[in-house]
């Protein structure tokens, strides 16, 4: 199933492997490296795939079973006692269920715990609102020390927790349930935690995204780029937290059209991220948030999703369009005397 | 090895001076939980000048006991505790509660030396427990985790995760201290909220359970020293104590779970608390 040598990750693995069956593999690398490291599950070993790793370090693995107040509250533990903790299950148990253990015991005592959440956003559309979490980014956000990342596919997912080993503190990785398509082709593109990626030059307007979206984007910015002679950017915003303002002010400035694009709520997350960026710059900037609409979801398959909730490469493409349309600099209601 | 004659009158001195300390601490702070702060001076007293190795001087001392009072609102209790310890001036107490102060009402593991847990929100405590032995068991080493849980506090649902994952990976480094006062902010614990059984549910869990009184010092004496021996389990000592103890006018009242005590209030607190054999 792999190619990789050492923990250097091929087309062929992102082809043929999900983002957590990949995290699962580097963790596994890791943990020969640096003996400190321990894994926790509460009963999704095989799911989240940090089961590769308890498999290969029994003595390293604890599942603590359907317990994730618990197993946050371990966690802590665990590293307060020196270890270095990586931590798996789903978004939603992760931000809510023991969001509070996250928060408190965590972040407070500003804990090397790494957390790798799963099945962000509507990635496990079928399951239903339950198992839906569209409002994570929102929460970690808030959270004092946090570090939060979305990663692209499960190349960038590789880098990230590569990446997260020697960062300090605590932080929250959001990746998928495992099915989407890769945008990246290798690993080496100079991934470093906090600094957007530019993945497509442009000069008429900014998209900046994360996760799943990324790859979206970068369709759209090809087509508008043959069928409306537009030069899009593109930022890959990995990092939500903390954010890279200057990426963000320079957009603003050379492109003064932006439109943010994520798998979730357009309440809180990387949309509200920006925002607080681009209206601290005083500058005149079109801005639109592209993401879940302030609900919750229908059931369905993660493709169906997008493209009904507007997360598809044709819903960026109107959106474009609208904010291109939009004549922000000679708005007649506006008092300049005053 | 039971207590000697010259330990008890040693631990009794310094449980005196420590109660002193709570009542000066909250006259200071403006208001304190005092009751379920002078519930745990016995408990707390034993373990830091008798059974736990720690090292004021290195309080992050790599190999150290972990001692995590979950029960945070009793950080009333541990400051003056640590600072009697050595961690500390004493005269550092006095700030507590107040602007910007290291001592907020539930200590702040990052601020305040010796402090092995920032505890405050009930039910979390247990799960950080588990995580320091389970965290001495993957590295090798022999420290002891020391938790102190409130007997309300085990409303919390969290606390039986925590409880249930203890016995399954059989934390025998892990000793836990259950405050059972018997009240809570609202009311006697069985009325509000029955916990009993109490001890059978800690049974049922998994636990050796030692049934004592958490004033006594030779029973609480024997109870570590049994939880030491104690090799197919994790034990819990159910410490039935009183909350407000030392204190005649404190002693089993619900409204003194938080309270503030001014100069007459104060010496008449140390008068009693000058009082206890």
């Amino acid at each position: 199933m792999s190619t990789k040598s050492g923990t250097t990750w091929t087309v062929y693995d992102a082809n043929t492997m999900t983002q957590a069956e990949i995290y699962g593999q580097v963790l596994c690398d890791l943990g020969e490296a640096n003996p400190k490291i321990v894994g926790l599950s509460a009963d999704l070993a095989k799911s989240t795939k940090i089961g590769m790793f308890g498999d290969k370090f029994p003595d390293r693995f604890f599942n603590v079973g359907i317990a994730e107040q618990n197993m946050f509250g371990v966690s802590a533990g665990l590293a307060r006692s020196g270890l270095l903790p990586f931590v798996s299950t789903m978004a939603a148990f992760v931000t809510m269920r023991a969001g509070e253990q996250v928060r408190t015991d965590i972040c407070y005592q500003n804990l090397d715990v790494k957390i790798i959440a799963t099945h962000g956003g509507t990635s496990f559309g079928a399951a239903g609102s339950t198992h839906h979490c569209t409002e994570d980014l929102a929460i970690t956000r808030a959270f004092p020390n946090m570090t939060v990342i979305v990663p692209a596919d499960g190349i960038e997912t590789a880098n990230a927790v590569k990446a997260c080993v020697d960062w300090p503190g605590p932080v929250y990785i959001r990746i998928g349930r495992g099915f989407e398509p890769t945008y990246y082709k290798d690993e080496n593109y100079g991934f470093q935690i906090g600094k957007a990626v530019e993945l497509n030059p442009g000069t008429d307007i900014t998209i900046i995204c994360c996760g799943v979206t990324v790859l979206q984007a970068m369709e759209a910015a090809k087509i508008l780029k043959e069928s409306d002679g537009l030069s899009v950017r593109v930022l890959n915003m990995h990092t939500v937290k903390p954010i890279d303002e200057e990426a963000i002010l320079k957009a603003v400035v050379e492109t003064r059209r932006i439109i943010t694009f994520e798998d979730h709520n357009v309440l809180g997350g990387l949309g509200s991220a920006v925002a607080d960026v681009v209206a601290k710059s005083g500058k005149g900037c079109a801005f639109d948030k592209v993401g879940i609409p302030d609900c919750f979801c229908v059931v369905g398959y993660p493709e169906d999703l997008y493209s009904h909730y507007g997360l598809d490469s044709n819903s960026i493409i109107d959106k474009v369009r609208e904010v291109m349309g939009k004549d922000f600099e000679e708005d007649e209601s506006w008092e300049d005397e005053v | 090895m039971p207590l000697t004659d010259q330990e008890i009158k040693e631990l009794k001195a310094r449980a005196k001076q420590i109660r002193l300390d709570i009542i000066d601490t909250t006259v200071a702070a403006g208001g304190a939980h005092i009751g379920g702060g002078m519930s745990i001076v016995e408990i707390m007293t034993i373990l830091y000048y008798k059974y736990a190795k720690v090292d004021p001087s290195n309080p992050k001392w790599e190999d150290r006991d972990r001692i995590v009072v979950s029960k945070g609102h009793a950080g009333v209790c541990v400051a003056p505790v640590l600072a009697n310890k050595g961690y500390f001036p004493r005269e550092d107490l006095k700030s507590f509660n107040q602007f910007n102060s290291p001592f907020g009402m539930h200590l702040d593991s990052l601020k305040v030396k010796g402090v092995d847990a920032s505890t405050g929100s009930l039910g979390h405590g247990l799960s950080m427990s588990v995580g320091m032995a389970l965290g001495a068991r993957v590295q090798g080493k022999s420290w002891n985790t020391y938790c102190i849980l409130g007997d309300g506090e085990c409303n919390e649902g969290s606390v039986w995760e925590a409880a249930m994952s203890a016995s399954h990976f059989k934390l025998t480094n892990l000793i836990t201290f259950v405050d059972r006062n018997k009240l809570m902010i609202d009311g006697p614990t069985e009325q509000v909220m029955g916990l009993e059984p109490f001890a059978d549910k800690w049974k049922a869990f998994g636990f050796i359970v030692k049934e004592i009184d958490g004033h006594d010092f030779n029973a609480l004496s024997e109870a570590i020293e049994y939880a030491h021996s104690e090799k197919s389990g994790p034990v819990l000592i159910m410490c039935n104590t009183i909350k407000g103890k030392g204190v005649d006018f404190m002693e089993n009242e619900v409204k003194w779970h938080y309270g503030s005590v001014d100069s007459v209030l104060a010496q008449k607190a140390r008068e009693s608390v000058e009082k206890m054999s």
